[in-house]
């Protein structure tokens, strides 16, 4: 199933859940490389809203990398939002907490990014 | 079987500075504040009990070289880096005088893993028998270059001892006084070849100098078989798993994340973490370890894999 998404005014959350391995980071991959092109062509940044995520390998991690490599690339500014605490644990262990900006929640993330798209969030 | 670590840091070796161990005093003499020692063993009994491994000890700074003891007559050792002359005076001293043999199984011939080879003593010994095994074909050519002018004084063809060199071939598993030895080719700079040694029912992996990214399910699954059930693996933990997909992806090493996930799909007992960053002092190194147990814990689903972090002079018996 493709990971779903909404738009909070000039932002895309972006929203996997369950687990990122082996098994489902090809998927994921492709996934987020669409979202990364509408982001680069309607100039939106993007919050990866990890708060549905349970669990991340090695080779979800390394997804991440990918994506934000070309996030770096397409001039997209990609943040990252509202992990669980085994994953922000995992980031951090893997020092992808240093790679990547991270925000206790959605909300925090799409202020940092857009105050336009902050009040979208808030009027729900 | 019996392991002893003669040589774990990677690339270079490193040497604690003065600077290093009056902050290692410092530590353990706030650490110890208020306490009164009536002996020197007291004082040795706190600092075990109390104090972390990054102060009372170092992680040690040989690159490679790695000693397996089967209970038979010859010597096994993986590598021939810095390590090997500590090694060397540990076979002339235990043999006083007697010819041996030692059995060498080189991972490939960078400059770290060979490197202590001039330095070994027993090369330079009459009746002494070494024979070097390895898959690559310039196997001998390497330790010939290494030793040759304007490099160092000795040139190869003065040693003493009957050097011979032994071609491996990936996959095929040789017999060598009681050691089942199979070799696999890595990812590495020139290649890299890891050893599965197999005696008395035991198994031990020695997979250095390889880089895993598990984004192809084939290699997985190939490494996965090579380090199935192994009682030990020792291997390359150099960088966080973060430099190893980015700023040093391609650089041919592995991290600690790897590590556990492969030994936990292996259902291996016991992951050595080995081949240190040089750069990483030891209360970094022991973090890395630390980081490794709680991703040990948090992804456990059967059995627990023991983690260690090897450091010279670490001897266990499996």
């Amino acid at each position: 199933m493709p990971v779903p998404h909404r738009n909070y005014a000039n932002a895309r959350a972006v929203m996997p859940s369950g687990r990122l391995d082996h098994a489902s980071c090809e998927g994921f991959r492709s996934d987020l490389a669409e979202h990364l092109d509408g982001c680069a062509a309607a100039a939106q940044p993007m919050v990866l809203d990890l708060s549905g995520l349970e669990y991340v390998s090695s080779a979800g991690l390394r997804c991440l990398m990918l994506a934000a490599k070309e996030a770096g690339a397409k001039n997209v500014r990609m943040v990252v939002a509202g992990m669980q605490p085994v994953v922000a644990e995992i980031f951090q262990i893997s020092r992808f907490h240093l790679v990547f900006d991270i925000f206790p929640s959605l909300r925090d993330a799409l202020a940092a990014v857009s105050p336009e798209a902050a009040q979208a969030f808030d009027r729900g | 079987m019996r392991v002893r670590f003669w040589g774990t840091r990677g690339s270079i070796p490193v040497a604690l500075t003065p600077a290093d161990i009056r902050d290692k005093l410092a530590q353990a003499l706030l650490a110890a504040s208020g306490r009164r020692f009536a002996s020197p063993g007291e004082a040795y009994d706190f600092a075990s009990g109390h104090l972390p491994f990054s102060v009372t000890h170092t992680f040690g700074g040989h690159t490679s070289c790695v000693e397996l003891e089967n209970g038979r007559n010859e010597y096994f050792v993986c590598d021939m880096g810095s390590g090997a002359r500590a090694f060397g005076a540990h076979v002339l001293a235990r043999e006083g005088g007697r010819p041996a043999t030692v059995n060498v199984f080189m991972s490939h011939v960078h400059w770290d893993h060979i490197m202590g080879f001039p330095f070994f003593g027993p090369a330079y010994v009459p009746g002494m028998k070494i024979r070097i095994h390895g898959c690559h074909d310039i196997l001998e050519h390497a330790f010939r270059l290494q030793q040759s002018a304007p490099c160092f004084p000795v040139d190869f063809d003065q040693l003493s001892a009957s050097i011979e060199f032994v071609k491996l071939v990936p996959g095929e598993t040789r017999e060598v006084c009681g050691m089942a030895v199979t070799p696999k080719l890595q990812r590495h700079s020139g290649d890299s070849f890891g050893y599965r040694f197999e005696a008395g029912g035991r198994s031990v992996v020695y997979s250095t100098d390889s880089e895993h990214t598990l984004d192809d399910p084939s290699q997985t699954a190939a490494f996965v078989a090579f380090f199935r059930d192994a009682d030990l693996v020792i291997f390359d933990a150099m960088y966080s798993l973060a430099e190893a997909v980015s700023v040093k992806a391609d650089w041919g090493h592995s991290s600690n994340i790897i590590g556990v996930e492969l030994c936990q799909m292996a259902k291996a007992k016991h992951l050595m973490l080995f081949h240190h960053e040089p750069a990483n002092d030891d209360a970094t190194i022991e973090g890395v370890l630390r980081d490794a147990r709680r991703l040990e814990e948090l992804t456990r689903e059967g059995p627990a894999l023991q983690v260690s972090a090897a450091y010279d002079g670490l001897e266990i018996a499996l």
